[in-house]
This record gives C-alpha cells, structure tokens and sequence, in this order.
C-alpha cells in the first residue's frame, strides 16, 4: 500500500528563521500521526506547509501520488487536504452555518453535510444561526473542525485542538472525533498533551528545532523516550 | 561557585551612523547645492526657470513622501496647502503691501500653521477615509477662495501677483531671487527632514509603520509623530505654492490644473513612487525624472498625461520599491544617513 | 416649502450617489481598495452606451445589455492583472495604480472622444415629472434612480447572505488566508467582486449619462460626492451607503437654498462633520465621559 502523504526533506521558513528543517517521513491511509514537541518546534509550520498556507523553501509533498509542492491552497483543498487551523480562525462574523457552508466551495462530493456535523458535534446544532465570533472556545473548536470535515477530506491536520481549551471541553472534542480518528481518516494531529497524543496517535513523532528527533509507532515508544526527546535530551536523527 | 560577580563582555559591536560613502555623499550633495545657488550668475533665463521647476517639485515629492514613506499617511489633498501658500502670499503682498519674499515665507508659516486644525480633523482617519478627507478639505479651500468677495483674492477667476513684483523688482531680480528664495527652500526643508529623521521621530515613525498598536504601547507618541509630519508638510506644499505664485505670477483656484488641482497630487504620487517610496534619496531622484520628462520629451498634453499615468501604474506594480528603493536593496547602499548600522570589532 | 423641496431632491440625487457608490463599497468591503479610477469606470460605461446607441439607434435602456456584462468582464480582467499584483504589493499601492489609472482612462477618453459633450436619452421618462405643488415637483426620472439604487443594493445584500458567492465575498473580507484554506479561491472571488463593482458602475456613468451631459472629464464631482457617501455611510457597509448618499445630497441641496454657490459646500461641510463627530465619540477620554455622565 503506498503512502498517501510523503514528505521528502522539507524546509520551510520564516524569513530568515529555519523552522522545518529537512523533514521527511511518510503517512499511509488510515494512519494517525501525533506530532509532538515544544513551542516553536515547527509543528505548525509543518501542518501549514502541508496545507498549502506556508510555502515551503525546499522538498517535495506527494499526495496520493501527486507532487503538490507548488500547488495552491485551496487546489490542495480540492484534492482532500483539511486544516483546521491553530486558534480556530472561524469566520467571527458569519454564523456557524454559514463557517461550514463557506467549506461547499472545495467542490468534493462526499457524506459530509452540515446535517452530518450537528450530529458529530450536538454541541452546535442549536448554535447554528450563532454569529461565530459570540462561541465559546470549545463551540468554535467544533466548528472549525466542522468546518473542514465539509471538505469531505482524505487527509486531516488538526493543529492543537486542545489550545486555550479548559480540560473537560478537550475531552468533549476528543470524544466526538474518537470515530473519525479510528474510522479511517487518514489525520496528523499536533498535540501538547503526550498522554492524549500517545493514546490516540498510531504514531507519534517529535519535533525539535524544526527537525523530527523522534519517531515510531505506539508500542514502540515509552513516555520517558518521548519527553526526553522533546526536551531535547536525547537525539535521534529521523529515518526517512 | 565564586562569589565574584561576572563581568559582561567587552562590547564587540558598536553603532555606525555615517559610512564613508555617505560622507562623501553629503558632502557632494552640499557643494552641489552650492555651486547651484551660482546659477543666476552663469546660466540663462530658460535654465533658471526650469530648475525653479525642479525645485518646487522636489518639494513636494520630498512633502509626499514624509507624509506616505515615512508617516504612512496617503494624502490626495496636498494641494490644498500649496493653493493656501499661493493664495496667503498673494493676500499679504497685494492686500497688505508687504514684501512679495517675505509673503512667501509667512505662507509657507501659515500653511503651517492652518496644517494644525486640518490634522486634528483627519489625523485619526485610516488610509481610505484619510485619503478622501484630506481631499475634501483642499476642496473646501478651493471653494472658501473662490467664493471669497475680495478683489485681492479674485474669487473664481483668479488672481495675479504682478503688482507687488514689478514694484519692486526688475524682471531679472525676480527670476533671480525667486531662484534663490526656491533653492533656499529646498535646503532648507532637505535639512529639516534630515534632521527631524535622524532625531527621535526617525525612529518612532519607523515604529508607527511597522505596527502602530505595538509602537504606542512601548510609549511611542503615534498621534504626535503623524502631527508634526503633516505640519511640515503642510508648510512645504505651502512653500512650493509660494514659488509657483512666483514664478507664474497668475493663479486660478479651481480646475485639476489650478493651484488648487488635483494634478499636482497626480505629479507627487508619480515623483515618490517612481523614486522610491519611503526612501530619502527617492523623491529627489523621482522629481528629477518628472523634471526631465516635462522639458524635454515633447508630447502633447493628453499623451503627456497617460504615460504619467501608465508609467506610475508600471512602477506600482513591477518596481514598487521605485529606483531608489531597488537599488537599495539590491547594493545596501545608503547615500544619506538616516539609519543605522551595526559594526562587529572595532 | 422649498426647503421641503430641497430635502426631497437631496434624497432623489442621494439615490443617485448612493448607486455610483455602492461598487466602491462593495470593493472596499470586501478587498479594502479604494478604487480611485471608479468615476473613470462608470464614465466608460456611459461612453459605451453612447457610442451604441449612436450606431445602432436603440434606446439607451437597451444599450445596457451589452454594456453590463461588457463591464462584468472588464472588471474581472482589471483585478486578474493589475489590482491583483497591487493588493499584493501593499496596502498603499492599490491606491496608487488606481491613481495612475483615473489619469490613463481620462486622458484616453479625451483622445478618442474630443472633449464635446454628450448626453444619453432617457426615454420618455426622462422629462416627465409629478407636480406636487407649485414649489414641489419631482422628476420620475431620479425616482427611478433610487429605485435603481435601492434595487442594485438589495440585490447585493441578498447575495452576500445567502448565496455561496455571497459566503464565500465575506469569508475572504475577513480572512482571505483561512478561507483558501477551506477551499475558497480568493483570487477569483476577488475578480468577481470587482467585476461586479465595475458593472455597477458602468450602470452608474449609463443613468449619469442620463441625467446630465458629459465629457470625458465630467462627474469628477460625482466621484468626489460618492467617495463622501462611502465614508459617511462607514466604509464598506451597502446600505449606510444609500444613508451616507442621501445624508450628503440632502446636506448639498440645503446649502444651495442658502446660497446656490453653497452646493458642494454644504456637502463637504457636512462630511467633515461626521467625521469629527464619529472620531470624537471613539475617542477614549471622551468615550469615558459620556459613559460617566451620560
């Protein structure tokens, strides 16, 4: 079964500051990959390099067997990327109906609908004439990923769900994906709370430095491996 | 562990102001406004007429840019301020009997001085609003004088400051000391934005540009920055007026072409943006291009006009850093000392 | 009674500045552009209504059918090419390349149209009035301007909330990076934005073209006006537009009754005014104020 996300040695950069560094590794249908590290690891930048809102300065993105390195955002939207971005970046003055039926426009026919969201997410469905600016951060959470789940995508970026979200409201989110997280979608999620990360992640990889300094699969890694990684206490180059 | 205190380390870099290659600069710059303030004495009546030009438009693209390039303020409404200085020194020498240079230099202070209400009414406004107010107030100008009854002022059929002139002077010492006073203006000015950029106020504006609400929450006065750029300007574009008043003698207070008009800002935004918005060396050069242009490439008027128009939409969008701006970049060459540098080692 | 007359006109001609206006609020909405050429636009479209009716001796309501979409594409084409790479090159330069733009469109028209004057025929429509009084008449003509106006920007209001177009205009308007995300292409509704703003225009210059002779440096003023229409209606909003038009024109009509030299006056006056008065009102020293004692 051939990947249907490779990264091959990608740098990306902001300005003149390095902040994915020669990264390389590869996602198969289905799988979930939990990206983890400090702040100011590259994780983001990462994510948003993958979706097209970051150009990258080197390397390549094949997705489903097409090279999308210079493609344009909303293309890659169309061919089955979805971001949800970190802190949401609803539209504040459009509804929460409104947020999801602006994602009609990636044009991808699939089960996803507005009716299908409200019963992933009951939480919202009374809100939906809401003015989003108005959510609280667990409502506009929802609705963010509402947002790209109308993209009918094949690959999801979930960057720091848990951001700015009291606990109870984490797990609440984490609940309602759970079935979209073992369902089959095909996600990377960025997530600062390795418990989480490592329970719900097939793989984990961490990040540092814009580097990954750490990858495997679940079983594979213990916690003490992964916070010495993310701390930096112990290095070990990525294998591409 | 000791408990001698560390030293810092001995400073490895040092601040630079002036390089060597902008020594030189200024100092040429100097001697040539020098050997310029000669001209009278060396070449004719055409070549001073024309360089009186290049002087008021080196004004005024100086003006636009320290109202754009370093205040980010877009102003349509300078020439507001240039008909205000024609008008104020037409009232004071043919109203008042006064002087006809001495009436230039109280307009250019009562430019801006009339810069300080307008400012407390536009100064808030953000980029289109700004833009638009400032261009309804030059038309309320141009209205106020147009409808003004007195004979001075002429109303809409314009007025002449023929009289106080040729009172006074022979034709030839009006060309001369009109050259003179315009050239004086423009060192004058030059210096004061020199100084004003190299002061404190270089700094914050540079601040104000970047991010506004960052630059006020370390304490940097935006609204007092903005409001001493504007009344500069307002002086300066009152100046130009007074040189053109000067130098044409007659002036009218409505039309795109009048003291008043709307040509002038076309003629500003074509300087600066050609030049190098944001540069100091920028408008000088882009003056000096529309200068050039206007004497010696001889095309009719509507021509003339739309290849203003085409060249500055060109420079907009190919080279918006204009000739001085790219060539900045490219070299990192600065001619004059406004910023600064970092030097490692001694 | 002809101050009564001289409201009644300022709303008939604030219809007026309100439909030339409505295409810059609309770009200025949803791209912030100032589109200084805009005056120059709608003057194309009278231009080209000219020339059609001219040739092809159709009434000039007919004339519009080729002229909108004409107008739609060239809209489109002006951001693909030139506003495009300007919004990119800062917030300044669109002001700037549309500057040079007003100076090539009105230069140009000079060339190819000597500067004669010409006027559209408005139909039968055009001299009919409604008597209401001896000091009171109102033409139909500016009522159907209004009705016009009133028309263009509910038509527009109705897209924007519940067309995708519509969705997708305001989603852009407020974060054009993120809608890209969520597959939205920011490019092209930016193109149909204008193109739209470009047809409204032309329609605008068509029923000027109407209501007053023009050449090719005509309705400057108007531009002038519609830009204060904007800006008091507050910047982008479509129907304080029609409010900040009629506010304007009623201002101009009453300082022609004081004066008719006051015409323009008035309006400016006025506008300034507003704006005063609005940067007051935010201002926090006064805003603590008015909420101490207020």
């Amino acid at each position: 079964m051939s990947a249907l996300l490779q990264v091959r040695e990608l740098d990306a950069r902001h300005g003149l500051l390095q902040a994915v560094r020669q990264v390389s590794f590869e996602l198969a249908e289905g799988e979930t990959l939990a990206l983890v590290g400090a702040n100011g690891a590259g994780k983001s930048t990462l994510l948003r390099a993958i979706a097209g809102a970051h150009r990258a300065a080197a390397g390549r993105i094949v997705f489903d067997g097409h090279d999308i390195t210079a493609m344009a955002a909303h293309r890659r939207v169309k061919a089955g990327i979805a971001l949800v971005p970190e802190g949401r970046r609803l539209f504040p003055n459009l509804t929460v109906e409104e947020n999801l039926r602006v994602a009609e426009a990636s044009g991808r026919g699939g089960g996803w609908s507005v009716e299908a969201v409200f019963e992933v997410f009951p939480l919202i469905a009374p809100l939906r004439r809401k003015r989003a600016a108005t959510l609280s951060g667990g409502e506009q959470q929802a609705t963010a990923i509402g947002r790209a789940l109308m993209t009918n995508p094949r690959l999801l970026l979930l960057d720091e769900l848990s951001l700015g979200l009291a606990p109870v409201v984490v797990e609440a989110v984490y609940r309602s994906i759970l079935d979209l997280i073992e369902g089959g979608t095909t996600i990377v999620l960025v997530e600062q709370d390795l418990a989480r990360a490592m329970s719900v992640a097939d793989r984990v990889a961490c990040m540092l430095e814009g580097r990954f300094v750490l990858e495997g699969s679940r079983g594979e890694l213990t916690r003490e491996q992964v916070t010495e990684a993310y701390f930096g206490l112990r290095r070990q180059e990525a294998t591409a | 562990m000791t408990d001698t205190a560390v030293a810092p380390p001995a400073p490895r870099f040092r601040v630079q102001r002036w390089t060597p290659v902008s020594v030189l600069f200024t100092g040429g710059l100097s001697g040539v406004v020098v050997a310029l303030a000669f001209a009278p004495v060396v070449l004719g009546e055409n070549s001073q007429n024309n360089l009186i030009q290049l002087y008021f438009l080196v004004i005024m693209a100086m003006m636009w840019n320290a109202l754009a390039g370093y205040g980010g303020m877009v102003s349509v409404g300078q020439q507001g301020f240039i008909g205000i200085g024609a008008y104020a020194a037409v009232f004071l020498s043919v109203q008042h009997g006064l002087n006809p240079y001495l009436s230039m230099l109280l307009a250019t202070l009562i430019g801006g001085a009339i810069a300080v209400p307008v400012a407390a009414v536009v100064l808030w406004l953000r980029n289109g609003a700004f833009a638009i107010a400032t261009w309804v107030v030059a038309e309320v100008f141009a209205i106020l004088v147009s409808l003004d009854p007195n004979p001075a002022i002429g109303g809409g059929t314009g007025t002449s400051a023929l009289l106080p002139f040729t009172l006074r002077y022979t034709p030839e010492q009006r060309l001369h000391y009109t050259y003179w006073a315009s050239l004086g203006a423009v060192a004058v000015l030059l210096l004061l934005l020199f100084v004003l950029l190299r002061s404190r106020l270089g700094g914050s504006l540079q601040a104000i540009r970047d991010d506004e609400e960052a630059a006020a929450s370390v304490g940097v006065r935006v609204l007092l920055g903005k409001g001493i750029l504007f009344v500069v300007a307002g002086a300066g574009c009152a100046a130009a007026g007074t040189i053109i008043l000067a130098w044409q003698l007659s002036v009218l207070p409505l039309g795109p072409d009048s003291v008043f008009g709307i040509n002038w800002t076309a003629r500003m935004i074509f300087m600066v943006l050609v030049g190098g918005l944001g540069t100091f060396e920028g408008p000088i050069i882009g003056a000096v291009v529309l200068y050039l242009l206007q004497t010696y490439v001889s095309i009719s008027g509507v021509w003339y006009f739309v290849m203003l128009g085409g060249v500055a939409i060109g420079f907009a969008l190919l080279m918006p850093r204009g000739i001085w701006g790219t060539i900045q970049e490219r070299f990192n060459v600065q001619l004059l000392p406004v910023g600064y540098r970092l030097r490692s080692g001694d | 009674m002809t101050w009564v007359a001289a409201v009644v006109h300022g709303i008939l001609l604030g219809g007026f500045y309100a439909l030339l206006a409505s295409g810059l609020a609309l770009m200025f909405g949803v791209m912030r552009i100032i589109n200084l050429a805009h005056g120059s636009l709608a003057l194309i479209g009278a231009y080209m209504a000219f020339l059609l009716t001219e040739h092809l001796h159709i009434s000039t309501y007919l004339a519009l059918a080729p002229v909108l979409p004409g107008a739609l594409v060239v809209g489109y084409l002006l951001q693909r090419t030139m506003l495009e790479r300007s919004l990119r090159a800062g917030e300044l330069v669109p002001l700037l390349t549309t500057f040079g733009l007003l100076i090539v469109i009105a230069n140009l028209l000079q060339q190819f149209f000597s500067p004669d004057v010409h006027s559209l025929d408005a139909g039968s429509i055009g001299p009919a009035s409604w008597h209401v009084s001896s000091e009171l008449s109102i033409p139909w003509f500016d009522v159907l301007t209004l009705a016009i106006a009133f028309t263009v920007l509910g038509g527009l209001q109705l897209v924007l909330r519940f067309t995708q177009l519509g969705r997708e205009l305001r989603a852009t308007a407020e974060d054009a990076d993120t809608a890209e995300l969520v597959g939205v292409n920011a490019r092209a509704v930016y193109a149909r934005a204008t193109a739209i703003a470009v047809a409204i225009a032309a329609l605008a210059g068509v029923f000027y073209g109407m209501r007053s002779a023009f050449d090719p440096n005509a309705g400057a003023n108007e531009l002038l006006y519609a830009f204060e229409a904007v800006v008091i209606g507050g910047m982008g909003s479509l129907w304080g537009t029609l409010g900040g038009g009629i506010a304007l024109a009623v201002s101009q009509e009453i300082g022609a009754q004081i004066n008719q030299e006051y015409f323009a006056l008035g309006g400016h006056l006025v506008f300034l005014a507003v704006l005063v008065a609005r940067s007051a009102a935010s201002a926090p020293r006064i805003r603590y104020a008015l909420r101490r004692f207020a």
